[in-house]
């Protein structure tokens, strides 16, 4: 519990605000940033409830545009590109010549570039990567004065209707631009959370201004990155750098919707031989959903063994799930131990907790679906 | 009764030759909501700095050491259930385990509630 010394270390665009409504800010992807402001709990529980706003502008927004870039893209990434409906997110991964994941990401179409939303610590590899492997004719542009908030929630779409009508029209996995006080915004509706929400793109001068007006509503408050964490974990969502790197492929993640059927026809994207060959055969390891028992956290780095004791695979992600009032964990098994029941022991600092596979996610979403109420 | 505290932010209350170990309201607000404590056994013999006792948040794991040197009576029977009672009450119902004193004069070494708060103010 020593206080650590913060150098090199760049501010969020809502530095200030952070630290003047109590965030404690921590070190995370080179940004300082705020954990928590309450409580990680507290705060959790709130955004399961009503309304979280989250500060994601240490996240890397690029506008990647150029002839042909969305046959381009596809040479590096196994989403359907040139299917790509405008202005419709959808979630893919930046992948190496093995199938490995460089990065996951959110690319939208918008007119004629795409919109791509990276992970913060990962976002300056990934444009050089992106640089380096697209065509000469693809331009990568990063969008450094642009921040970005997430407002998730059951309440986040009657929070932010009232401050920028018509965005409850938009539903899960839409965006479109907006205008708020004269200033555009780029919102679609998605987040990290499992439940409804908005991402927020607008300008670094004017966020802290947005940002007051959303938490001015009282169903809506700022939440750090430790209920982030959580919510995400509880949601089922793999964490870059945590459950997804260069070692794991999306197959082995069990991200295969990212893969449709032509690029499953056609391959063409970096690491297509194996990523088809384990679609085919079923890929080593698999990422699993972990139910541990008793009330003692396990976290990222514990040992996954069999019946027998032997190893089979480590926990990525563990912690006390807030909702649920108990452990659970994801992390990558031996495939013919993935099957959901198969009790498994962990290890953690010579202690071994008796765990089971789960689906996942362990809380169920909470999506606006079109037609739902 | 004489109270003290270590660097690593436990205190510890001492009665005659018994002695009471827990975590500082400073330990309890640095990690969060705890969700899990455990405490020593009765009958296990502690040295002075030697782990006794887990506490985990939301967030982290940390070990509470024991201040000073002694055999433990007892354990905080409450924590296992609720773990929160640390949160709520670090310096009183929150306490981690009693300890029979084996080295009073291990005792010199530590810091009184003053020197503590100083200390902990300058952080």
């Amino acid at each position: 519990m020593s206080s650590e010394v913060h150098e090199n270390l760049e501010k969020l665009p809502l530095d200030a605000w952070h630290r003047a409504r109590g965030g404690r800010m921590v070190p995370f992807a080179g940004y300082e940033m705020p954990v928590q402001y309450e409580g990680i709990m507290a705060e959790h529980l709130w955004t399961r409830e009503n309304a979280g706003l989250f500060d994601v502008s240490h996240m890397g927004q690029l506008l990647i545009h150029g002839r042909n870039v969305d046959a381009a893209l596809e040479t590096l990434m196994p989403g359907d590109f040139q299917a790509a409906v405008d202005m419709k997110p959808k979630y893919s991964l930046l992948l190496d010549d093995d199938g490995g994941i460089i990065d996951d990401l959110m690319a939208t179409r918008r007119g004629d570039g795409f919109y791509v939303v990276v992970n913060g610590a990962t976002k300056h590899g990934d444009i050089e990567v992106m640089r380096r492997r697209l065509p000469g004719e693809v331009v990568v542009d990063y969008m450094k004065e642009q921040a970005l908030l997430a407002l998730q929630g059951p309440r986040a779409a009657q929070v932010l209707e009232t401050i920028i009508p018509g965005v409850s029209e938009l539903s899960f996995m839409q965006g479109a631009p907006f205008t708020w006080n004269g200033r555009n915004l780029w919102i679609s509706r998605s987040g990290y959370t499992g439940e409804d929400g908005f991402e927020i793109s607008v300008q670094a001068t004017v966020v802290a201004e947005l940002a007051d007006a959303i938490t001015a509503h009282e169903f809506a408050k700022p939440i750090g990155l430790g209920a982030r964490d959580s919510l995400r974990l509880e949601a089922g969502l793999p964490l870059y750098g945590h459950d997804l790197d260069t070692a794991t492929t999306p197959v082995m993640a069990g991200l295969t919707f990212a893969i449709n059927k032509r690029r499953r026809a056609e391959g063409g994207f970096a690491g297509a031989m194996r990523i088809l060959s384990e679609l085919q055969n079923g890929p080593a390891q698999k990422r699993v959903g972990l139910e541990v028992d008793g009330r003692q956290p396990v976290r990222e780095g514990a040992l996954i063994l069999d019946g027998e004791g032997n190893e089979v695979g480590k926990i990525t992600s563990g912690g006390f799930s807030p909702s649920l009032q108990r452990p659970i964990a994801m992390g990558y098994v031996a495939s013919h131990l993935a099957e959901n029941g198969t009790a498994l022991k962990l290890e953690q600092r010579a202690k071994l907790f008796d765990a089971r596979v789960v689906p996942m996610p362990f809380v169920p979403h909470n999506y606006h679906r079109k037609g739902a109420a | 009764m004489s109270l003290y505290f270590t660097k690593e932010h436990e205190w510890i209350r001492v009665e005659g030759n018994n002695a009471t170990v827990g975590i500082s309201n400073h330990a309890q607000e640095q990690l969060g909501d705890i969700v899990f404590a455990e405490a020593p056994e009765a009958g296990r013999s502690l040295r002075k700095g030697e782990e006794a006792a887990v506490v985990e948040s939301v967030k982290a794991a940390s070990d509470v050491y024991s201040p000073i040197s002694g055999n433990v009576i007892e354990g905080n029977p409450a924590l296992a259930d609720d773990p929160a009672i640390i949160n709520n009450d670090p310096e009183g119902a929150g306490w981690f385990f009693k300890l029979e004193v084996t080295n009073p004069s291990e005792l010199d070494g530590l810091m009184d509630e003053t020197a503590y708060r100083d200390f902990v103010a300058s952080l």
